[in-house]
């Protein structure tokens, strides 16, 4: 059996059958997953219930059955078989019903902070190196007791061979400490006790410290904004399922993710009892976990509300692992720390999903989903190793081996010198615990990306295959693998939407119609391109995109009105000189310039997205449907179309001229791009030179765009991203496998 | 392009413009030095030199003769160098006006009075138009290191503290500014300044003065890379101090520039021991180009990358050399 099936209890649950069945034999790991071996009768039913009964955390991907001779009777469980086996490691996963029935029940472990069995807790977060046993863990140092000991041996004990088995005997152990200081008392409710005063509690979790305050205290709320300097940037809430339905709207889908082991935050409609505002403001959505560790179920209950979880970290940097780490960092934020002696192995954080009408989606990967692989699509056997390093925002690693891909955990922005720092380590980690030895490096075109340049120093040094990718090619290449679309499945037409990336004609691109398959690609279309002043500064200050594209739509004189307040005069002469002025098919970059017109984000935006996100909120607002939304030119710009966005311009101020509601604009702006990016990708698939659509780019994070998307290509297939991020968290994935690609046609 | 020929107007336009106010000691075609400075056992010569090309010429603060006897006066100065003679040799492009030469060579020997060193050298040459620009200008200089000086960026060690003169990136946004693609009315002038007697006070207030670099092309930025790979330490900025004009801070926000990367003329950055900054700074203060003296960072053990900036609003970023022009990478 083939698939995450290691490390989940997938030999007890093969015991446990095969007695149940009275079959006789032996079930072991190997490097390929787990070999059953098994006689006797009812050998079908017994292949059935392995698949539909396998324990929680495994994921089969294949069985492939062949008859043997099996000796000897009664049913085993042996030892590993040789080198190369076990070296698969599952993501964490949240504490399961029973474990926190445990902890909440009188025994042995009641109120015991690090409970968990081989359905549930912690794995590639203590995990130090491969196999994945106890020694091999931040458990190594806590000698299991006689009573853990039993439980650790009985394959009929549901922590038979859990490795981090532990109890308040022999386990780790939590405190409540402040000033440097343990505070001697019941550390939950020394914590408890500072969050209903309105204070802010650094937790240490599984995958790093958070910080945490009463989400109900708008007081709370401002001083962790202002400690923490974070202006708007929404927090993520924690609470049990109760809570969470008491301030939201939350359907089943949502449900199950929300209860998923991944215990991602799901974004969640406001609804129900009103939180402050200044948790996300501007936001139509709240972004909520549930408690997945034992210590946050018994701080949760101790509190008996909704906690901010937001992860302990300077503004920018990554969060902070080591007790020594938090006291320093966070020494400024916190009132209190609640501490353990778990050593935390890797930094991983809290993974963010969505429910879309389509379903699950991503928007960044990291704990509960790392390191979880994506099997190599049809036409990728015998793929050598490769190493993908990402993008400079939103970086992420890729790892291909064994015809699998593993995408990394979310890292950050690579010009911030600890998440910098995080990048390389977690590049040496993922090469030594998967022993990878690549072939090829794969890398963005972007010369100034930081981890192009890690990439091509590597390549350089060990002498090793460099495949520089495109970044709208390596997102297309994302989406398609993600979707397991075959090598030779034919080509698509790539809807891409992001903020910018290096286009192979030296420009920066980013809204555009790309014609291709993991080999290469064609621009058939794109955004007409406006001057992005003071480069990535545009980014960060909408009403830069506002003035070039109201420039550009003949609203001169809407712009002078709409920012008077500005430096208008030397903008443009920076745009039209180009002094740092470059031109842009960005589609972000239109995005706020729609919300800077609409009075959103105008001045700045205090964290990346900020606008696009509230544009969106305000859209999905708004009661409008059918409405055809904005249009835009189509122009023909030789090599391609130009996708002219003056018009919707045009429209938009007449609009605003009429009185009509920012967020009815905002809605006709989103449905407006849709259909004019969809246009030409469905001529493209009706002309036959296109199989499929593809969306993806970090626009399409947003469940409107995506949405609109999809009805303007009503009848056409469509392949989206549902377990890759489709920003640049992606974008590893994509390269390494556009390298492949150009590899296999060499 | 007569005056290029080697005749008789080539002559009248060195005696009248060049020689007239240089004044070399000799008519011949080398200049004979003689200096006590020389015979100290233990003194050093140093010897550096640099072409000066800037667009325009003249410009609020400065002018490209200015330039070109201040950076090559601070090329010796920040390396402990007390500067004492400078070579001059013009390409000037056909049509350049003389007046313009005038105020030129008016200009560097006023600034070179000023720095106490002699332009005692030179040459001229006139070239077709559209073959420079103006007026490229090369200057190389002398000085004499006294003995027992031995700045190096090597000395540099984890701890020490690094410390501007001034303000920072005046020079760049003058320029920028000057060259008229923008409608920039900001009152900046460029920061061009000769640091030899800086120099000299804060090398007899610190003993331990460690190196100096001026921050020329590349900025601050570049300036602190150099120093720290060739140190083998990493140096922590602290955005908050860094001495900046409000002018110099807007016009960089509004047109996406970053600057560290600014060029200077006059802004020099020094590493001595954290118990002798205070001298320093009342060294540097001591002296006209030395009135905005700050510490802006420290050298730490060696890190990922040479330089990082404490950022005003927490997180630490990382400071790296120029590679090209800056393209977008926000995604
Ligand atoms: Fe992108
Ligand atoms: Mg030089
Ligand atoms: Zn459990
Ligand atoms: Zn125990």
């Amino acid at each position: 059996m083939r698939g995450q099936v290691q490390g989940v209890g997938f030999r007890p649950f093969v015991w446990q059958l095969a007695r149940r069945l009275g079959l006789s034999g032996e079930v072991s790991n190997d490097a390929e997953g787990v070999l059953v071996l098994a006689a006797g009768p009812g050998l079908d039913a017994f292949e059935r219930a392995l698949r539909e009964e396998a324990p929680p955390l495994a994921r089969v991907d294949g069985v492939e059955s062949v008859a043997a001779e099996v000796a000897g009777a009664g049913f085993r469980i042996v030892a590993s078989g040789g080198p190369g086996a076990e070296t698969r490691v599952t993501p964490d996963a949240a504490s399961c019903a029973d474990c926190v029935a445990e902890v909440f029940r009188g025994g042995r472990r009641a109120g015991y902070a690090f409970t968990n069995c081989t359905h549930c807790g912690p794995r590639y977060s203590i995990l130090r190196g491969l196999p994945y046993d106890r020694a091999q863990t931040t458990m190594a140092g806590f000698a299991m007791c006689a009573a853990c000991g039993a439980e650790y041996d009985d394959p009929a004990d549901r922590r038979f061979h859990a490795q981090p088995i532990a109890c308040p005997a022999c386990g780790p152990r939590v405190w409540f400490e402040r000033e440097g200081r343990e505070v001697p008392g019941d550390a939950v409710a020394l914590a408890a006790e500072v969050l209903a005063r309105g204070g802010i509690v650094a937790v240490k979790g599984l995958g790093g410290f958070h910080l945490a305050c009463d989400a109900t205290d708008p007081m709370a709320v401002a001083l962790l904004r202002e400690r923490k300097r974070r202006p708007a940037k929404p927090f993520a809430l924690m609470a049990p399922f109760g809570v969470v339905q008491a301030h939201t709207r939350v359907s089943a889908a949502e449900a199950t993710l929300l209860a998923d082991p991944a215990a991602p935050i799901v974004l969640l409609q406001k609804a129900g009892l009103a939180l402050p505002e200044g948790l996300a403001p501007g936001q139509d959505a709240l972004g909520w976990m549930l408690p997945y560790t034992p210590l946050h179920h018994l701080l949760c209950a101790a509190v008996d509300r909704p906690l901010v979880m937001t992860s302990g970290n300077l503004s920018g940097a990554p969060q902070a692992i080591g007790n020594g780490e938090a006291r320093e960092m966070l020494a400024a934020f916190a009132d209190g720390f609640v501490m353990h002696d778990r050593d935390i192995a890797r930094r991983l954080d809290d993974s963010v999903e969505r429910i879309t009408p389509e379903g699950p989606m991503v928007l960044r990967r990291a704990r509960g989903r790392v390191p979880g692989t994506l099997p190599l699509p049809e036409g990728f056997g015998g793929a050598p190793q490769v190493v993908a390093h990402g993008g400079q925002m939103k970086a992420a690693i890729c790892l291909v081996k064994n015809g699998q891909a593993l995408l990394g955990h979310h890292l950050g922005e690579l010009d911030e010198a600890l998440t910098w720092e995080a990048f390389l380590q977690a590049d040496r980690d993922y090469a030594a615990l998967f022993d990878h030895r690549p072939e090829v490096v794969a890398v963005d075109l972007h010369p100034e990306y930081r981890a192009t340049q890690h990439g091509r120093a590597r390549a350089d040094r060990e002498g090793l295959r460099l495949e520089e990718v495109q970044h709208h090619h390596a997102h297309l290449a994302s989406c398609l693998a993600e979707n397991g679309w075959p090598l030779d499945g034919g080509k698509v037409a790539g809807i891409i939407l992001d903020g910018t990336g290096l286009g192979s004609d030296g420009t920066l691109w980013g809204g555009e119609v790309l014609l291709g398959d993991y080999r290469g690609f064609e621009r058939r279309a794109w955004l007409t391109p406006a001057p992005l002043i003071g480069g990535d500064m545009a980014a960060r200050e909408p009403w830069r995109n506002a003035l070039v594209r109201l420039d550009q739509a003949g609203l001169s004189d809407w712009a002078d009105e709409m920012f008077a307040d500005k430096p208008l005069a030397m903008a443009r002469m920076a745009a039209q000189r180009g002094v740092n002025a470059p031109l842009s098919s960005s589609a972000g970059r239109l995005f706020d310039a729609v919300a800077a017109c609409l009075g959103i984000c105008a001045e700045g935006q205090s964290y990346e997205g900020e606008a696009a996100m509230r544009l969106e909120a305000l859209a999905a607002a708004a009661p409008e449907a059918g409405h055809p939304g904005h249009d835009f030119g189509i122009g023909d710009a030789g090599a391609g179309l130009r996708i002219d966005p003056s018009p919707m311009i045009r429209q938009l101020c007449e609009e605003l001229g009429a009185g009509c509601a920012p967020g009815t604009i905002a809605r006709r702006f989103h449905a407006g791009l849709a259909r004019a990016l969809a246009a030409p990708a469905r001529a493209l698939v009706e002309t036959g030179e296109a199989k499929a659509v593809a969306l993806t780019g970090g626009c399409f994070q947003n469940a409107l765009l995506l949405d609109e998307a999809l009805r303007a290509l009503d009848g056409v297939p469509v392949l989206f991203h549902r377990k890759t991020p489709a920003n640049d968290g992606g974008l590893a994935l994509g390269q390494a496998l556009v390298a492949l690609a150009r590899m296999e046609s060499d | 392009l007569a005056h290029g020929g080697g005749g008789r107007a080539m002559r009248d336009l060195i005696e009248e413009v060049f020689t007239a106010v240089f004044k070399p000691d000799s008519g011949e075609d080398q200049a004979r030095l003689m200096t006590s400075a020389l015979q100290v056992p233990g003194a050093r010569l140093a010897f550096t030199t640099d072409s000066y090309v800037v667009t325009p010429v003249e410009f609020p603060g400065g002018d490209i003769g200015k330039i070109a006897v201040c950076g090559t006066v601070n090329d010796l100065a920040v390396g402990g160098a007390v500067p004492l003679w400078l070579s001059a040799s013009f390409i000037i492009e056909e049509g350049c006006e003389i007046a313009l030469l005038r105020r030129l060579v008016a200009s560097m020997a006023r600034e070179a009075e000023a720095a106490g060193v002699r332009i005692v050298t030179g040459d001229t040459k006139v070239v077709e138009k559209g073959s420079c620009d103006t007026v490229f200008i090369t200057t190389s200089g002398v000085g004499v290191i006294p003995p027992g000086c031995d700045l190096h960026a090597e000395n540099i060690r984890p701890g020490d503290v690094a410390i501007v003169n001034g303000v920072l990136g005046d020079h760049g946004a003058t320029i920028l500014a000057a060259r008229g693609d923008l409608a920039l009315s900001a009152p900046l002038e460029s920061d061009c300044r000769a640091l030899g007697h800086l120099m000299q006070a804060v090398a007899g207030a610190c003993p331990s003065l460690r190196a100096a670099r001026d921050a020329t092309r590349g900025g601050l930025a570049s300036a602190l890379n150099e120093m720290a790979e060739a140190a083998g330490v990493s140096v922590e900025l602290d955005e908050a101090a860094l001495p900046l004009r409000p002018e110099v801070k807007g016009m960089c926000e509004i047109l996406g520039l970053d600057p560290l990367y600014l060029a200077n003329e006059g802004a020099l950055v020094l590493f001595v021991p954290e118990e002798e900054a205070e001298a320093a700074l009342a060294a540097m203060r001591s002296d006209t180009a030395g009135q905005g003296a700050a510490v802006v960072g420290r050298a730490v053990d060696k890190g990922a990358v040479p330089v990082t900036m404490r950022s005003a609003f927490g997180g630490t970023r990382i400071v790296d050399m120029l590679v090209g022009e800056q393209l977008p990478r926000i995604c």
